[in-house]
């Protein structure tokens, strides 16, 4: 079995982590001593995160209903935390892995250190750490395939946001919908990436563009089910793709009125929609750069 | 959600022992998540995949490196745990591979990989990609006299052509493989067999196949060839005949009769044309079979895998009589193999008896050289593809360019990291020893066609003369911290491959 995987970046200031699915990129600002510290410290709780997570798969790949399942992995209450407001919508806490394991290993990382502020990337889904005074810029990419910056925000101590993640069809997981990116600004990691994932696949309509597939045949262990996931989206009309970005705003709006997120960046084909508390300069559409196919 | 998995199958490398379930599901033991991966697809991860049944780490790219310190060992790839102090110890010189680079689609966009690295002094800039060979052959070249089938007949693998036999070359029979019309010009099953066959023996893996009219063959790259059920040692130094033709001179005054045994022509020394210009006196001693000319004869036993390929394992039992107003007491006799691998020596007693006797060190010696010019027989396979196309698209916006660069000797053909002979004239078709490569260098897709990975060399001064993607070019030591889509692998380089960014290129290469 491949042991976790530990190296610094290029930059020198960036730490990677890889272990089976999870891949994580590192950055936490602070005096030196207190940034070697807090990599340790990252680097020692990633040797158990997956082992962790793994024990309990079987759990977090059923579907929630009203009987909230025992966990007892910290990543794992993580994950059905942040599930749970959504729980009457289909979902399983598989939902929110990738932001559990990110706000995980950032509690491991401040632990008892005194940084200046942190972000930890997993894969596209961030959990990040302020300080008072300190920001940190994000890139919005309007599409997964190619990424490209399309957008920036910026994210300031004084505000609630200290979790940003993105959802597609083309991510690295099976989506319901058709939306290109969505991103979502919340709480936690764990929270944007649960909401990212929903408001993706509720980006949606009926097209003969849109090919689909049961997860099932696509992944044995899907925690989809037989559900149609999205393998490839056609070129659409510029009324479906509104359509789809309502359907989509429609589910977001409702987890901001629920205080589950605090803002939501929809992309389908060049359209862009936000939604919410977003201090940001958005283009009116997306420049999808080198790719045509969509 | 699900993690999503996709169907890549090129590009593998590094063959993992994976659990396999009868409906052709591997459970990945990789790491702690154990997904369970269907045929052709990767787990949670898209790292490991179910590839031929066998668990794959799907595409690290793969940066060879030279050894650099005294140990033979590797520069260590990431920092050791205690000194992860952000210092480059990357610093092999580094050769980045297209193994593994994945492909783009369109062909259009750049290449997955434009990095410069520096030799000495001078920026060097390497195109990798994966490209998708539609156009691609196998030449196999198995090492062996026995007859294996008719020239122009059709081989098969699993009932279906995959190629034929072409003209044979010295001591080896010659095949021709694949092709285009095998793989999409026939049914969708002559293809598929036809692309797994190629990948197969282009992955150093043994492939069986069946020629009409003649052997059943067993083929592996680097390995002796399994002709019906006969292993191949050693190509034989010659026919029994040819062997005393260049020998004859190292046995004369040594020995007073020589006999080659050999399944095709065995050779009598001193009844053979070599024997009577050196003046030897005739021996009296007859072997068995048909004399085909003085000194030459056909079937002196049955094919076997005895002496000299034939069943023979008692060397005196080839002699039908010795002359007694010919032969002497006290004659010494020679009797040796066509690939020097069985020897025995005699001296005839008073009774003219062949007596065994302890062999003289002359003749020991010109029975070590037979063996010694005997090379092991091998089968041996190149893959040929055709990279002009629209690959070329990915390395620069004026494709012609650099079909041109490549033509006169300015860019540098490899085929992950391995040397490869340009075939003069149209298209960049070029051959390469798939020995010289890693293992599993090579993927499919199902269209079908060959995946293989390919790196053009230049300097950045040609590759921007090129009008190569000046934008995309990264340097070597950001590439290897990053990774591709799915990490980086070192690898040591293969010694026996000239070093691709060597100066001079052009002038090397011949």
């Amino acid at each position: 079995m491949d042991v976790p995987q530990v190296g610094l970046l290029a930059d020198g200031r960036r730490l990677h982590l890889q272990h089976g699915p999870i891949d994580l990129v590192i950055e936490a600002f602070g005096s030196l001593d207190e940034v070697a510290a807090a990599y340790m410290q990252a680097r020692l709780k990633f040797e158990t995160v997956l082992v962790e997570l793994a024990k309990e798969l079987s759990v977090l790949r059923r579907p929630l209903c009203d009987l909230r399942p025992n966990v007892k992995g910290p990543t794992a209450i993580r994950m059905l935390d942040a599930a749970w407001p959504h729980r009457e919508t289909f979902l399983t806490p598989m939902a929110a892995v990738a932001g559990s394991v990110a706000d995980e290993m950032m509690s491991a990382l401040l632990d008892g250190r005194c940084l200046e502020k942190a972000y930890i990337n997993n894969s596209g889904d961030i959990a990040v750490y302020l300080t008072p005074g300190e920001t940190l810029k994000l890139g919005i990419v309007g599409q997964l395939f190619y990424a490209a910056i399309d957008g920036t925000t910026e994210l300031a101590f004084d505000r609630p946001v200290r979790g940003v993640a993105t959802s597609g069809w083309q991510g690295r997981s099976w989506s319901l919908g058709i939306a290109d990116a969505v991103t979502v600004l919340a709480e936690n990691a764990a929270a944007a990436d649960v909401a990212a994932t929903l408001i993706a696949n509720a980006v949606n309509a009926d097209h003969e563009a849109i090919e689909r597939a049961p997860a099932s045949e696509q992944d044995d262990q899907s925690d989809l089910g037989d559900r149609m996931v999205t393998v490839n989206v056609g070129l659409l009309d510029p009324t479906t793709v509104e359509k789809a970005l309502g359907n989509g705003i429609e589910v977001a709006g409702r987890m901001y009125e629920a205080g589950l997120i605090t803002a939501a960046v929809l992309v389908l084909k060049n359209e862009i929609r936000a939604l919410g508390d977003l201090p940001a300069t958005l283009p009116e559409t997306v420049s999808i750069k080198g790719n045509d196919n969509g | 959600m699900s993690q999503k998995t996709e169907a890549k199958a090129e590009g593998a490398s590094g063959i993992k022992a994976g659990d396999v379930k009868d409906d052709g599901v591997i459970t990945c033991d990789a790491c702690p998540v154990l997904c369970r991966i269907r045929p052709e697809k990767t787990g949670a991860c898209s790292r490991y995949g179910n590839v031929n049944g066998k668990l794959t780490r799907t595409d690290p790219v793969i940066v060879t490196q030279q050894i650099s310190d005294e140990n033979g060992g590797l520069v260590p790839f990431l920092p050791e745990q205690e000194d992860w102090d952000g210092s480059m110890n990357f610093q092999s010189p580094s050769f980045i591979t297209g193994i593994g680079a994945t492909t783009t689609y369109p062909d259009y966009k750049p290449a997955p990989f434009i990095v410069s690295s520096e030799h000495h002094d001078v920026d060097m800039v390497t195109v990798v990609s994966e490209g998708v060979f539609s156009y691609c052959g196998v030449k196999v070249k198995i090492d062996t006299d026995r007859f294996i089938g008719p020239e122009s007949a059709p081989v098969r693998v699993k009932g279906e052509k995959i190629g034929h036999v072409t003209t044979a070359e010295y001591g080896s029979q010659m095949l021709a493989l694949g092709g285009v019309h095998h793989l999409t010009g026939g049914a969708k099953k002559e293809g598929n067999v036809t692309c797994q066959s190629m990948l197969s023996l282009c992955n150093k893996d043994r492939v069986e196949m069946t020629i009409d009219g003649g052997a059943t063959l067993t083929v592996q790259a680097g390995e002796p060839p399994i002709i019906d059920t006969n292993q191949e040692e050693r190509m034989r130094v010659g026919c029994g005949s040819a062997a005393i033709g260049m020998f004859a001179l190292q046995w004369h005054g040594h020995a007073d009769e020589v006999i080659v045994v050999d399944d095709h022509i065995t050779g009598v020394l001193s009844e053979h044309q070599s024997g009577k210009f050196l003046d030897m006196p005739s021996a009296g001693i007859r072997v068995r079979g048909r004399r085909s000319t003085p000194g030459r004869y056909f079937q002196v036993a049955e094919p076997g895998a005895g002496w000299g390929g034939t069943d023979i394992t008692e060397p005196l039992s080839i002699i039908e009589s010795i002359d007694p107003d010919v032969a002497w007491a006290g004659l010494r006799l020679l009797m040796v193999s066509t690939t020097g691998e069985d020897q025995a020596y005699f001296i005839l007693d008073d009774d003219l008896k062949p007596v065994p006797a302890e062999m003289p060190a002359d003749l020991e010696t010109s029975v070590d050289r037979i063996a010694e010019n005997c090379e092991p027989a091998l089968s041996t396979v190149l893959f040929m593809g055709g990279a002009g196309g629209s690959l070329r698209a990915g390395v620069t916006v004026n494709p012609v360019l650099l079909t041109r660069s490549v033509r006169e000797l300015r860019t540098r053909v490899t085929c992950g990291g391995a040397p490869v002979y340009v075939w003069p004239g149209g298209g960049i078709t070029v051959m390469v020893d798939v020995l010289r490569l890693p293992n599993d260098s090579f993927g499919y897709v199902p269209t079908p066609a060959l995946v293989a990975p390919i790196e053009f060399s230049m300097s950045r001064e040609e590759y921007l003369a090129l009008g190569g993607y000046e934008d995309h070019i990264k340097p070597l030591t950001d590439v290897i911290r990053e990774g591709g889509l799915h990490g980086v692998q070192p690898m040591a380089w293969q010694g026996n491959n000239p070093w691709p960014l060597a100066e001079r290129m052009a002038l090397e290469d011949t």
